[in-house]
């Protein structure tokens, strides 16, 4: 489906979705026309699916993330209907994953400090339609990896 | 540090990254001379840190990804450091997180399939040096993914 050269493409915009085509083409040994349109394809075949800033949470007055593990209390379609709009809906709560294992939702909290935590968990996550048991932990450092390419 | 122009201007990135200085620049009813420096000055403050490709793994045959909440024997000297240089040998392995509370430290891994997962899992991620407890958690769907700040 791909080639060595599409994956040293997506490498290089992996750590920089900003550059010119000619400026791929020259980290992985291409002209700027054939950079182009092998972009393209990636892109029209939904593999380069888009962009992420990344952002200085700290910097920005955000300087505490949580991942927060939530089990259900109550199952069954509508309290999981009932339970996604509601957290979807908390501006701190920043991602949202439904899983299988010992919770049902993992979530992404952002808070400006631990107070400011505290109240997202007392006042919404824990007011949340159906929320069981949760359990938080506090994110201290994260790295993203290339991933098999 | 910031004022009101920079937290508009981010954001609108945040919700569109795609968009450049120019287009910024339109949204904002700004010069785009202006925009332009102000996330050069962005960036200098190390604010904006970078503007990464999202690859989509499923696109590419990886049906399979599992978030493993991973303990580890703590008293070990370097047990830290000697897992985390060991789980980024793993290809499959997209992400790394440490953490204060019951887990440790979380790996975002990937697999084609529930078969090649079972290879995966037995040869490279038990084999990861000092884990105590691993437990993972198989991801269904993603129901949110916004990463907008309330700014």
């Amino acid at each position: 489906m791909i080639d060595d050269l599409d994956r040293a493409i997506l490498r290089v915009v992996q750590g920089n979705a900003a550059l010119s085509a000619g400026a791929v083409g020259r980290a992985v040994g291409l002209s700027q026309p054939a950079a182009w349109r092998r972009l393209r394809r990636l892109r029209e075949a939904g593999i380069l699916k888009g962009r992420e800033l990344a952002l200085d949470l700290e910097k920005l007055g955000f300087g505490v993330t949580v991942f927060l593990g939530i089990k259900l209390a109550t199952k069954g379609r509508v309290s999981l209907e009932d339970f996604e709009r509601a957290v979807t809906a908390i501006p701190e709560v920043r991602r949202v994953e439904h899983v299988l294992g010992r919770y049902d939702y993992r979530l992404r909290v952002t808070a400006r400090d631990l107070a400011d935590f505290e109240r997202v968990l007392r006042r919404r996550i824990m007011a949340l339609p159906g929320v069981g048991e949760v359990e938080s932990n506090v994110l201290l450092s994260e790295e993203r990896l290339p991933g098999p390419l | 540090m910031l004022d009101d122009v920079d937290r508009r201007l981010l954001r609108h990135w945040q919700g569109a990254p795609e968009m450049t200085s120019a287009d910024l620049a339109v949204v904002l009813g700004l010069p785009a001379a202006r925009v332009a420096r102000r996330i050069e000055r962005l960036r200098e403050a190390g604010i904006v840190r970078g503007i990464h490709g999202v690859v989509d793994w499923g696109a590419l045959g990886y049906a399979v990804e599992v978030s493993l909440r991973i303990q580890l024997e703590k008293s070990v000297q370097g047990a830290f450091d000697a897992f985390l240089a060991a789980a980024r040998e793993v290809p499959e392995v997209t992400e790394i997180q440490t953490f204060l509370g019951r887990v440790d430290v979380r790996l975002t891994a990937i697999a084609r399939d529930m078969g090649h997962w079972q290879v995966l899992y037995r040869e490279r991620i038990l084999a990861l040096p000092h884990l105590a407890e691993i437990e993972a958690l198989m991801h269904v769907a993603t129901v949110k993914t916004d990463q907008s700040l309330p700014l």
